[in-house]
């Protein structure tokens, strides 16, 4: 009753969006598709929303498949793009009450499934959707995908855009409404919100990279992997580039992210070598990686 | 039903608070109804024109008299021979010669007939040809009066005959017109630009993503259009009546009813572009250069198609604004009823289902 | 800072009406220094930085960027400094070329440097192949480096990103912070605001701004170490709630 995706291929003209997908989301779970822009996410998701046709594969949504039974879907689903997608010259209210009306249902029927979050815009209720912040827009946007109660609701993109608080804040959201029976499949750009979900898929170019736990995905980093630091970033980054012994190095925030081609190691060594080609203030200490080098190195 | 007035109702929230293009909607039409009935005129008041009479005899004078006694003409000049017909012109403010030939009275009584030219400066074609049938029609009136009771009939060449206009008010060319463009305007264009700004803002997505049947959606965008477009035509009726004492000589009901076949024409045509265009940009350039141009260019509303070459009079057959302009110029000026009508009536209706057939072929309950 | 400034910022302020979007905020930026402009939507970054490029008007305060003052001299505070934001950053419907072309031509250069500053472009992003693609078609990655690259063709001292990172796949992004720190390394000086914190990791250092003020300034380090947490981000939320 969950989603599940079987060889999905979609192609626009000669650029191929989506190779041979498959996946499944099991019901009431919490699943995250990661990966940056163009990797394939908002086609997938117009096929599972049924917006789209796909060239090839199957793919059912809280057990309809996407083609022949859009309309069932189309019931029971809640989504939202992208890209805010609310009327912005109509009120908070009149836009909830809007959404509600063509689902065939009313703000008061559902109104505890959204209460959590309607709450905290309702203050503003009679102000214009396009006149709200980010954050506001996304917390009214969310309650619209949700007001008819759906099985399923799909997240594309949600947090882009949305500061830190808000984005948080948004996260502790879905948590809550996972726990009322509802399956949630949520893209995002940012592999720090991965760890939010309960499995994800990494996907680019149109292929998925791996699907897990995000603990399981980032304990399969292949390689020791270390933070390395001097007090010339640039520098750093070219000898890192030209050292013997690099398989992969990455500026990663303040620090450069060091993996060997060497089984055996020894940072001694790249301490030595920094320091032979002048290099000053050097630190290089072993690290836990993130999705985010995995991520790198899958997609090597 | 009821998600469907909760769609309507939205539909109305977009429009009324759009206040700008409310304005215009409402000012447009009032703005050009004005702007055709006084601003651009063919009317003409106290032109100047010159007067050579051969004949000099009391018909002519007389003719002369009620020439000079209207107040569209002022005799500015009079001349001896055919000679200074030319330089009268070239010195510019001479706009007409009337010509009268030798022994007018006694042809006029012995061969029932007499001519009289009217030259005119054709390098102000509309004015040109507004004097002539001004003259023209003082020259019924003259043969009118020297008929009565008279048991043989004079005839004074040219004869034209001025029917429906005898004033030739150009206000009374130009409502019909002006109903036309408007009523284009308002619901092809409009519709077209308010589906694809649902596309443009992504919430077509969602609404696509929802129960809502797409003919309801389409419906829904298309109510209160029609309903706009209702209050536009009233009110340009409305005010040539009472601004510009233009009468409706047939039957209101009929207007109303041509009206709205022409207004649903005009939405099909405007769901149509929806279809094909995915911004509103796009929607705007494809109403504005694929319709409203051939409405103002190919339709007789300025231009009379009949003096057309013959690839536009044939092209103008497939612009539903030509038949409903001799529709409404059949209503409002002739007062016919659908008996001389139904030709036409028929054309709009063919056009129309055509339209919401392709519509629906087209639209697309996917993105794709 | 004990080298020369790039940008100096001394109790600057902007209101509208009774509304107050930068309020008395005061900081200097070293040349060929990383800065990062943090804060969240609507805290008054964009004012702040729109004031810095020389297009709107202090209400009070005093601003130099590259030596010249921002009121007095906002033309010259122009000519100095590139511009680089993710909303637009180039035609879609031109080639790399003619993009480069277009650009140099409006920042003035001569026909013959752009012909020369192209071809180093080229060499340098490696796009022998997609010199004469349509820049609609690129990754985004790709297209990101490209703007940055010709946010430098006028050889600007200090270069302005805005959100220059957001959604572009991890190893294009660090390859555009590889040529960060290489104009850095030059001598140029990167301001860059934004709203991710995990782009502010990468700064030597950052302020963030909440309701118009700064509320920190140092190294991501140091404010890691004072609000005693791992991240950036763990940073931002412990600010944003201390104000509320």
């Amino acid at each position: 009753m969950g989603i599940s995706v079987k060889n999905i291929s979609k192609s626009y003209d000669k650029v191929m969006a989506l190779k041979n997908i498959s996946f499944e989301v099991k019901p009431g779970e919490l699943f995250g598709l990661i990966g940056p822009d163009g990797a394939g996410k908002t086609t997938l998701f117009r096929i599972l929303t049924t917006l789209l046709i796909a060239n090839e594969g199957e793919a059912t949504v809280a057990g309809y498949n996407v083609i022949k039974e859009y309309k069932s879907i189309r019931n029971h689903v809640g989504y939202m793009p992208g890209r805010f997608s609310l009327y912005q010259d109509l009120t908070v209210e009149e836009n909830l009450n809007f959404f509600a009306t063509i689902f065939g249902t009313t703000i008061a029927e559902n109104y505890d499934l959204i209460k959590e979050i309607y709450v905290q815009i309702e203050p503003f209720k009679d102000r214009r959707a396009g006149k709200l912040s980010g954050g506001m827009k996304q917390k009214l946007a969310l309650s619209c995908a949700l007001i008819h109660k759906p099985k399923v609701l799909f997240l594309d993109e949600p947090t882009t855009g949305v500061d830190p608080v808000s984005r948080k804040e948004f996260w502790e959201m879905l948590k809550r409404l996972q726990k009322k029976g509802i399956t949630i499949l949520v893209s995002t750009p940012y592999m720090d919100e991965a760890a939010l979900c309960d499995r994800i898929a990494l996907i680019q170019d149109g292929n998925i990279l791996e699907i897990d736990t995000p603990e399981v995905i980032k304990n399969s980093f292949p390689k020791r992997l270390f933070k390395v630091k001097a007090a010339e970033t640039f520098k750093l980054i070219q000898d890192l580039g030209s050292y013997e012994q690099t398989h992969s190095a990455y500026p990663f925030g303040e620090y450069i992210h060091f993996t060997s081609n060497n089984v055996d190691f020894n940072a001694k060594d790249l301490v030595q070598y920094l320091q032979a080609n002048g290099h000053t203030d050097i630190e290089v200490n072993e690290t836990a990686p993130t999705i985010e080098d995995t991520f790198m190195e899958l997609s090597k | 039903m009821k998600r469907f007035i909760g769609f309507i109702q939205k539909e109305f929230y977009h429009i009324l608070r759009d206040r700008r293009s409310l304005f215009i909607l409402f000012g447009m039409p009032i703005a050009q109804v004005l702007l055709f009935g006084f601003a651009i005129t063919n009317e003409i008041n106290n032109v100047d024109i010159a007067i050579l009479d051969h004949s000099k005899d009391a018909t002519t004078k007389e003719i002369i008299a009620k020439i000079a006694a209207s107040k569209y003409f002022s005799i500015k000049q009079v001349i001896d021979n055919e000679a200074a017909i030319e330089p009268a012109f070239k010195k510019g403010h001479i706009k007409a010669v009337l010509n009268f030939e030798n022994d007018f009275s006694k042809k006029l009584i012995s061969e029932n007939k007499a001519t009289i030219q009217i030259l005119t400066d054709a390098t102000d074609p509309n004015t040109a040809n507004t004097i002539s049938n001004y003259t023209a029609s003082i020259l019924k009136n003259y043969q009118g009066d020297l008929n009565k009771g008279a048991t043989l009939s004079y005839q004074i060449v040219p004869k034209t005959r001025l029917a429906y206009n005898p004033e030739l008010k150009s206000v009374f060319m130009f409502v019909p017109g002006v109903m036309t463009v408007i009523l284009m305007l308002v619901s092809a264009m409009m519709t077209s630009i308010s589906i694809t700004r649902e596309k443009e803002l992504g919430t077509m997505e969602i609404l696509l993503v929802s129960p809502l049947k797409p003919f309801q959606v389409i419906i829904g965008k298309v109510v209160p259009y029609i309903l706009l477009a209702v209050i536009n035509a009233i009110i340009i009726v409305l005010l040539s009546l009472f601004v510009f004492k233009m009468p409706v000589e047939g039957s209101f009901f009929l207007l109303g009813a041509e009206s709205l076949l022409f207004i649903i024409n005009a939405l099909s045509l405007g769901i149509l572009i929806s279809t094909i265009a995915t911004s509103q940009q796009t929607a705007m350039m494809v109403s504005l250069m694929g319709l409203m141009l051939p409405v103002i260019l190919l339709s007789g509303f300025i231009f009379p198609i009949s003096s057309m070459p013959l690839p536009l009079q044939l092209l103008s057959n497939i612009i539903p604004a030509k038949w409903f302009i001799i529709i409404i110029k059949g209503i409002m000026l002739k007062g016919v009823g659908i008996e001389y009508l139904w030709k036409e009536t028929l054309i709009l209706i063919g056009m129309t289902l055509f339209f919401i057939a392709l519509s629906i072929k087209k639209y697309k309950i996917r993105l794709e | 800072m004990n080298k020369e400034n790039a940008i100096t910022v001394k109790d600057l302020t902007k209101t509208f009406g009774a509304f107050t979007a930068v309020n008395n905020i005061s900081f200097e930026v070293g040349k060929g220094e990383v800065f990062g402009f943090l804060g969240a939507n609507g805290a008054g970054k964009t004012t702040a930085m729109k004031m810095l490029i020389g297009i709107l008007k202090p209400t009070s305060g005093i601003a130099t960027v590259a030596n010249f003052d921002v009121i007095s001299h906002a033309e010259d505070v122009k000519k100095s400094i590139g511009y680089m934001s993710q909303r637009f950053s180039l035609y879609n419907d031109l080639t790399i070329k003619e993009n480069i072309t277009f650009f140099g031509g409006i920042y003035g250069l001569k026909k013959a440097d752009i012909k020369v500053k192209t071809k180093e472009l080229i060499e340098e992003l490696g796009l022998h192949d997609e010199a004469n693609k349509l820049v609609g078609a690129l990754p985004l990655g790709w297209k990101q480096k490209v703007a940055f690259s010709v946010s430098l063709l006028h050889n600007p001292q200090i270069i302005f990103l805005d959100e220059p990172t957001g959604g572009v796949d991890p190893i294009t992004r660090r390859q555009f912070w590889e040529m960060i720190y290489r104009e850095a390394h030059r001598g140029k000086t990167i301001f860059v605001t934004t709203h991710y914190m995990d782009e502010a990791e990468y700064c030597d250092r950052v302020s963030i701004m909440v309701e118009g003020k700064i509320e920190a300034l140092d190294t991501p380090k140091n404010l890691k170490t004072l609000y005693k947490v791992d991240t950036m981000n763990q940073v931002f939320l412990k600010l944003a709630r201390n104000i509320e």
